[in-house]
């Protein structure tokens, strides 16, 4: 029997991307290590400390976890996607993928596969980091892995888009310095929504990434500032949403074709 | 029976979004199995072509198909049919020659093991094996320019889109190109090839259309083509100095230097008779050769004036 040609062409932009990470890996998975052994050795560790439990039985560093994991999710799946995609236009070698006959659809869900590995791998790796500093029990494995998968997605689909509209490698580099860190550090990682007063929590449940947290804290420990459907109907519209305009974009060829 | 042509261009029009027409209408038609020149200046429209043709571009109106199957209504089964050889070097620098050209094929379906193979036997071809695992970057200009055809190749295409494959590339390595383009052509592949190097097409291609400004202007065998050609000049080194411009009837002498003339002639009148008459003024000629390769000279005439008629009128 012969292989679809399709899947023939999704498993080669994945293994592409795939051997990509491998090959730069100081740059693509060695950095969160870094950063998340820092934050769990002085948020964790040093402050954590002395703020004890921040719920009921839970401690500041327990808290801290899933925020930080999925922190490490989003900038990399994000930033594996903008990087890659904007490195193919400025290099030229996506015109091998847009004069192929493969459907957009595979290029995109080649891509998105990508950068989704890359986020689950270093996800692993700050789990790994993580259980230096304490011990971490799985409440709802389902709740988990469907919340890490969906952030990746979302962060995935959101880095091709910024990808086909940039023109320079500043215009990746912007969004996630003045969006998703602000965003992502807003989003309770390090606290809970319901500490913060009127209007602030309010305003807080604009930011997208304090579901993804909370459903994926949910996961880990139990415990949670958000229903977990309205968590979910959060990060299923975002990635609807956001896949329709990628593969309107890569259709229609903004940005790639002239 | 009617054969189905390898491209069949309708109309095609491109208006970029600056304003500029690219393509104001235009149509084509390649049969299977030719070996055809698209020339034209820069900025003739030569590469809009090629990107509409090869889906980088989109049309504005018009369509083209390809063995019969339009770019436009069935875009992944005519792109199933084309291998493009682009102007620009556009792999990854920092793949291997093997990895990039073994991801075409999968870009194109084509299972790893066999992609595999063909990167083998494609890279082999091109002598480029030595390299084949080695980052691209670290490859001559030579080297890159083949690595893109055995890119293109390993679809194993129906028909060839090369534009300017041998640009910046020394003679040797060029013939070398020749030769493997007019194999692949010779084993059934329709070659459709854009070059600045005239001689290239006269050599190599049976067809030919010219574009200028948007359109094409001539449409032709590269046989009738190049009999329009009517005047020839030729390039004349003499013996000595000689201090008059001779008198012949129906060639027209420049001088260039003291020891180098130019002699504009009709091609009805024969070089013999110019010759004797040069011998009786005691002109000696060491040595002759054409001005330009014939197909330049058809080309700037036909370019400069932009009309069809060009030739004959230029006679």
């Amino acid at each position: 029997m012969s292989a679809n040609p399709n899947v023939v062409a999704f498993g080669t932009i994945t293994r592409r991307e795939v051997v990509r990470i491998l090959r730069i890996w100081m740059q693509t998975l060695l950095p969160s290590a870094i950063t998340m052994t820092l934050y769990f050795v002085i948020f964790g560790r040093m402050v954590g400390s002395r703020i004890g439990e921040i719920a009921d039985g839970i401690q500041y560093i327990d808290y801290i976890v899933p925020g930080l994991i999925m922190m490490a999710v989003i900038t990399n799946s994000y930033g594996n996607i903008s990087s890659s995609f904007f490195g193919s236009k400025f290099g030229r070698y996506v015109e091998e993928m847009l004069a192929s006959p493969m459907p957009s659809w595979v290029i995109l869900a080649g891509y998105v596969t990508g950068a989704v590995l890359r986020g689950l791998i270093v996800a692993l790796i700050v789990l790994a980091i993580s259980l230096f500093f304490t011990r971490i029990h799985l409440y709802h494995p389902w709740i988990t892995l469907s919340t890490v998968l969906l952030t990746a997605i979302v962060f995935s689909l959101a880095g091709f888009v910024n990808a086909v509209y940039a023109k320079k490698f500043d215009d990746i580099a912007l969004v996630p310095t003045f969006v998703l860190t602000p965003l992502t550090y807003l989003g309770g990682v390090f606290y809970s929504v319901n500490q913060l007063g009127s209007p602030w929590r309010e305003i807080s449940h604009a930011n997208p990434i304090l579901y993804m947290v909370n459903a994926f804290r949910y996961g880990l420990l139990g415990i949670s500032d958000i229903p977990m459907w309205t968590a979910y109907a959060v990060m299923l519209a975002f990635a609807v949403v956001l896949a329709a305009i990628a593969l309107t974009l890569l259709r229609r060829g903004v940005g790639l074709r002239s | 029976m009617t054969t189905t042509p390898a491209l069949d261009v309708v109309e095609l029009k491109k208006t970029y979004a600056n304003g500029v027409e690219a393509l104001k209408g235009v149509s084509l038609r390649v049969q299977p199995g030719d070996f055809f020149a698209l020339l034209g200046p820069n900025g003739a429209g030569k590469s809009t072509l090629i990107g509409i043709l090869s889906s980088l571009v989109n049309p504005s109106s018009g369509d083209a198909r390809i063995f019969g199957v339009s770019i436009r209504e069935q875009r992944s089964a005519a792109m199933r049919l084309i291998g493009l050889v682009p102007q620009e070097l556009n792999f990854n620098m920092f793949e291997k020659p093997f990895d990039i050209c073994v991801n075409q094929a999968g870009f194109y379906g084509i299972p790893r093991a066999e992609a595999g193979e063909r990167a083998e036997k494609y890279l082999k071809q091109l002598q480029l094996w030595d390299k084949a695992f080695q980052p691209a970057r670290t490859m001559s200009g030579g080297m890159k320019r083949r690595l893109m055809i055995a890119r293109a190749m390993m679809s194993e295409p129906k028909l060839l889109i090369l534009d300017e494959p041998t640009a910046g590339v020394d003679i040797e390595i060029r013939r070398s190109m020749w030769k493997f383009i007019s194999a692949i052509n010779a084993a059934g592949t329709t070659v459709i090839l854009t070059t600045h190097y005239l001689e290239e097409a006269e050599q190599l291609c049976r067809n030919i259309a010219i574009i200028d400004k948007g359109r094409i202007i001539e449409n032709t065998t590269m046989k009738s083509l190049l009999s329009k050609l009517d005047v020839e000049t030729f390039v004349l080194d003499l013996e000595r100095p000689c201090a008059n411009l001779p008198e012949v009837p129906g060639v027209a002498f420049s001088r260039v230097d003291d020891v180098t003339l130019e002699a504009e002639m009709s091609r009805e009148h024969d070089l013999n008779s110019m010759f004797a008459a040069l011998t009786e003024r005691g002109i000696a000629v060491r040595s002759m050769r054409n001005k330009a390769n014939r197909l330049e000279e058809l080309f700037v005439r036909l370019v400069e004036t932009g009309s069809a008629d060009a030739g004959k009128a230029a006679a």
